[in-house]
């Protein structure tokens, strides 16, 4: 790890402040995949500004329509055993059950997560499965326009996520294949019945990151029905392809996937 | 039985420490003025060195030297040795290229070390070295040893033309050939056995002291054979003779084989501590060690079996080529021969045996022994083709390894090993029922009911362990002999150390050493100390590796119990007036037998350091050492189950039943052994479904780190069945076989079958990763389907 200084901050004001002032901060929240990668010393912030101490950045909290709203600095596991998101989204309570290891996810957050916008991570599937609207301390984005490519997302610099908002869907469910090295998505689809029809969201398996399967959305909008997936899968062209798994592999998966994740629903 | 003594369940001593953190590792040793170092490294698999320019690192904040493979070679630093010298079949001896511990001219593998920084501490040093200028001539690289043979391909090493270290055989070449020419039917087989990274927890470490009052040098290493370490470095790479160097090898976290080797970075610690006048520490880290650390297996072979027309085996023919990496490291010339083709025999009676094989270097990280060496591969290829033999003569596989079956013993097999004692049927049949093998039709049809296709497998394995008897190997090659060391020294108040020269490095020494001692006087385990790990304290002593400790050294031990029982027999016949032949020890006391007249084990060795009383003639004290050299290797053996499902959908494996039925002589400790087994076992499954060293084709490795390279987890193994049907071994006194290595040997095969089975007999290479499997069942269930 190159040398560099830590500054715990208490307030997203404070936060702002602090990024502005430095010369090459990073965002510290819970750290599973910053600090591993400082370690290796393939990144080498000047500072890193941790949120993790920030209350206004945590918790899980309904919404008067039924939408769930997630801090932040929220961890996997308190996601993954939140009663609400159990009772409302059950998919992304097992999405966030089943990120990583214990480890990760009593340290990780929803907010890295997604900021990070790691092409094989499990959150943005749900993200823009769900619809999400990701907050930050100067906006708000929606999950589309969020996610703009592999580690890509519409964040400007210093530009905080605060909170995420699920809005309400009948039903959700996600099934993952694991990297069987890293355990990270080779391909990860999340499902949801949503009041505007089915939506469908690949992890892993893309080489833009996270994006949507409107064949298999409009063959769920007909009959929301493992069979109705038939063979629909993404064009192996645009798959990843690495020494766990060809192109043509990962679209099996998600096909695969996609199923087993309707049956669940 | 004892309750500490043979085949009691005792708690491992050493545990204590080791989960409450105080474990004493060489990381945790700091001294004065410790320097740290960090080694520049070439970031290409081939290329010419035009020069390092250290001038920028120098000027960063607490560097204290940059040296360089010139500054090496010039003090006479001794290039790194291999320890088996192996000919060719023109009876020529082998190719070696140089390798020194800092290479000045010409790198053949990623991660080669080409200098080092000492400086304040390691981020100081690591940041240095990522500064140190190294301008170099990129050449191309091989990295497939098939690749490396051909005459086009890029040279290593002007000593090894067209790559090739030896080109080595074993067998009478006509005899198998006449065999094959009288065959009823020939089964053929081409196999890879994948390059594997050993991965022990604790990554390689070395902290080095020299003291220039004394002129005396210290090590604390990573070490799984101290002496050898210190023999090596005197004698070959100069450092400082014998007597002037002490090395320590204290809590050790694994090896794995890993650690047998004496590599670069601890030479360099060693000279460079002298060179800066301070103690010089270097911490491996683990992308270092999946570069640097002695790779595993990495064979292809093609194999030929001849059966009569009453399907018996009546030849075997096999062509390997070795891929040794870039260098030799010290028993790289051994594993893919001596303990290779000596093995090809595997359970059968099998009348000729051929082997030819080839060693090539290619642009890769040294290969060398990890767990099993060369038995491994031995017993994946015998197993794969009686397994292909099998299906391609309509016979159970089972029956068919039954019938050729060795059952008389000794058995001298075509390819030197003298098989001394087993009961393979044994074995078979206990595995088979332990698995209800006879059941497996209904398992399967059940799976299929469910989408999944079931397969079950087997694994007939051999090994040779307690290496080794010094002659024999000394007249094969081997540059030492395999003997084991012990003294027991009695203390005054009855309470005993052991020094011995094997060295536990997670196997549990602490423990199964205090009970053969338990055992013999009846005194409770923690009267007993073990002590090993440091040339100062310990005797000369050859170490751990080969499942050797048990059979070997724990041989030596019992050699060194008689001694000192003899002494305390004398010493208590005489005080308590009897006839020493009347003398028995049990429960720590020494008894006139048939009589209540007695003397506690401490009244004896009170007596024996008090000297007011002893026999006449008699030296006070009661300390005793001997040397255990073995007349034979020892044959562990047995049978492994393996019965997998397949998700069709996805290729994913699951191991849904794993029976080890192994034959590991007499057991010291149960609890132990059967750890010793699941370990063996995850690597061998490991091995089979999960792990690669996968490198591309300009030579970089692509799995060097766990991101990549695929660890077995909790998750991708069952809960073991495990079986022991011991007969003992004739050739040492304790009738002891050695099951270190034993399920990393046994396991790959059987699961590879299982699989194979599977999917309808199709072959699978390892590891069988999720999308071979899809491949090979998205072709194989319209073909089941018909069926």
């Amino acid at each position: 790890m190159y040398e560099t200084s830590y500054n715990r901050v208490s307030s997203v004001t404070e936060a702002a402040t602090a990024l502005d002032a430095a010369d090459d901060p990073k965002i510290l929240a819970g750290g599973q995949t910053l600090i591993p990668t400082m370690k290796q010393r393939l990144a080498a912030p000047s500072e890193l500004v941790d949120i993790r101490q920030v209350d206004e950045l945590h918790g899980i909290s309904m919404q008067a329509d039924g939408a769930i709203r997630i801090g932040a600095t929220t961890t996997h596991a308190e996601v993954a055993a939140n009663a609400d998101v159990r009772a409302q989204l059950p998919g992304l309570a097992s999405l966030a059950g089943h990120i990583g290891d214990p480890h990760v996810r009593y340290m990780g957050t929803i907010g890295g997560s997604l900021a990070n916008n790691d092409p094989a991570a499990d959150y943005p599937a749900a993200a823009l499965a769900l619809g999400a609207t990701i907050t930050t301390n100067k906006g708000s984005y929606s999950a589309e326009e969020f996610f703009t490519g592999m580690f890509e997302t519409a964040l400007q610099e210093n530009e905080i996520v605060t909170a995420v908002t699920f809005p309400v869907a009948q039903r959700t469910a996600y099934a993952k294949f694991p990297n069987p090295a890293s355990r990270y998505a080779m391909a990860g689809v999340f499902v949801a019945q949503t009041p505007s029809g089915p939506r469908v969201a690949v992890t892993g398996a893309g080489q833009e990151g996270v994006f949507r399967m409107p064949a298999m959305e409009a063959a769920l909008a007909e009959n929301w029905a493992a069979d109705s997936l038939g063979s629909i899968q993404p064009d192996a062209q645009d798959m990843l392809a690495d020494i766990h798994g060809s192109a043509e592999y990962r679209a099996n998966l998600v096909n695969v996937m996609a199923k087993r994740a309707v049956a669940a629903a | 039985m004892k309750a500490e003594g043979i085949g009691a369940r005792v708690l491992r001593k050493e545990d204590n420490r080791f989960i409450s953190g105080k474990g004493n590792y060489t990381d945790d040793v700091v001294l004065p003025r410790m320097g740290h170092a960090a080694f520049v490294r070439s970031p290409h698999a081939h290329a010419k060195v035009l020069g390092v320019n250290a001038e920028a690192a120098l000027a960063m904040p607490g560097v204290d030297a940059v040296l360089t493979g010139h500054q090496l070679v010039a003090d006479g630093i001794g290039n790194i040795i291999c320890g088996w010298l192996v000919h060719s079949k023109d009876g020529s001896p082998m190719n070696m290229g140089a390798w020194r511990a800092l290479e000045p001219e010409h790198v053949r593998f990623v991660g080669q070390a080409i200098a080092v920084v000492i400086a304040d501490t390691p981020q100081q040093a690591k940041d240095a070295a990522a500064v140190v200028d190294v301008t170099y001539e990129e050449l191309p690289a091989v990295v497939d040893s098939l690749a490396a043979l051909a005459t086009e391909a890029p040279q290593l090493h002007e000593e090894a033309p067209r790559n090739t270290s030896f080109d080595w055989e074993l067998g009478e070449e006509q005899q198998v050939a006449d065999a094959f020419a009288n065959a009823a039917h020939i089964t053929k087989l081409d196999l890879t056995n994948n390059r594997l990274v050993p991965n022990p927890m604790e990554p390689r470490a070395a902290l080095a002291d020299y003291n220039s009052a004394e002129e005396h040098y210290t090590l604390y290493t990573t070490s799984q054979n101290p002496h050898v370490a210190r023999l090596v470095l005197s004698a070959f790479y100069n450092v400082a003779p014998e007597h002037k160097l002490r090395v320590i090898a204290p809590d050790v976290g694994g090896g794995f084989g890993s650690k047998i080797y004496i590599y670069p970075e601890e030479i360099v610690c060693l000279w460079a501590s002298k060179k800066v006048g301070r103690p010089v520490k270097w911490n491996c880290d683990r992308t270092e060690a999946f570069l640097t650390d002695a790779h595993g297996r990495d064979h292809h072979s093609h194999a030929e079996l001849a059966m009569d027309a009453d399907n018996r085996i009546t030849a075997l023919r096999v062509e390997t080529t070795a891929n040794l990496g870039a260098y030799m490291s010290l028993f790289s010339s051994a594993v893919p021969t001596y303990l290779y083709a000596t093995l090809l025999s595997g359970q059968y009676d099998i009348p000729a045996i051929y082997a030819n094989v080839k060693a090539v270097y290619t642009n890769t990280t040294p290969v060398d022994a990890y767990r099993g060496a060369g038995r491994p591969e031995a017993t994946y290829l015998v197993e794969t083709i009686v397994d292909k033999a099998a299906r391609e003569l309509g016979l159970d596989p089972a029956d068919f390894r039954s019938h050729n079956f060795i059952r008389s013993f000794p058995h001298q097999t075509p390819v030197i090993m003298n098989y001394d004692a087993g009961d393979y049927d044994a074995t078979l049949s206990a595995a088979k029922q332990a698995a209800n093998y006879a059941d497996f039709a209904t398992r399967k049809a059940e799976a299929a009911a469910r989408g999944k296709l079931r397969g079950i497998g087997l694994s007939c394995y051999i090994e040779a362990c307690g290496i080794a008897p010094s002659q024999a190997v000394g007249s094969l090659g081997a540059g030492v002999g395999l003997w084991e060391s012990a003294e027991v020294r009695v203390n005054p108040v009855g309470t005993i150390e052991v020094l011995t020269g094997s060295h536990s490095h997670g196997q549990g020494h602490e423990t199964t050493f205090a009970q053969l001692v338990a055992e013999r006087f009846g005194l409770p385990t923690d009267n007993v100390t073990i002590v090993h790990g440091d040339t100062d304290k310990v005797q000369f002593g050859m170490g751990t590796y080969g499942s050797r400790s048990g059979a070997v050294g724990m041989s030596a031990l019992a050699k060194a119990l008689d001694k000192v029982e003899v002494k305390a027999k004398r010493i208590a016949a005489h005080l308590l007036e009897a006839d020493e032949a009347d003398i028995t020890i049990e429960d720590g006391e020494l008894k006139i037998v048939g009589t209540d007249k007695k003397l506690s084990f401490t009244d004896v060795s009170l007596a024996a350091y008090m000297a007011h009383n002893l026999p006449e003639g008699m030296e006070p004290g009661l300390k005793e050492g001997a040397f255990y050299d073995p007349q034979n290797f020892t044959f562990p053996a047995g049978t492994h189950v393996c019965e997998v499902e397949i998700d069709p959908a996805t290729g994913k494996v699951e191991i849904v039943q794993f029976v080890a039925a192994d034959d590991f002589g007499q057991i010291i400790n149960p609890m132990i052994v059967e750890g010793q087994v699941h370990g063996g076992l995850v690597q061998g499954i490991g091995q089979a479904l999960l792990e690669n060293a996968a490198y591309d084709a300009d030579g970089q490795l692509l799995s060097a780190s766990y991101m990549d390279y695929t660890m077995p987890r909790a998750d991708n193994v069952p809960s073991f069945k495990l079986e022991t049907n011991s007969t003992l071994c004739p050739s040492n006194p304790l009738g002891m076989k050695g099951c270190g290595e034993a399920g990393a040997i046994g396991a790959p095969p059987a699961v590879m079958n299982a699989i194979s089975d599977a999917l309808g007999g199709v072959e699978v290479s390892m590891p069988a990763t999720p999308e071979k499997v899809w491949r090979l069942a998205q072709a194989a269930l319209p073909k089941q389907a018909a069926e």
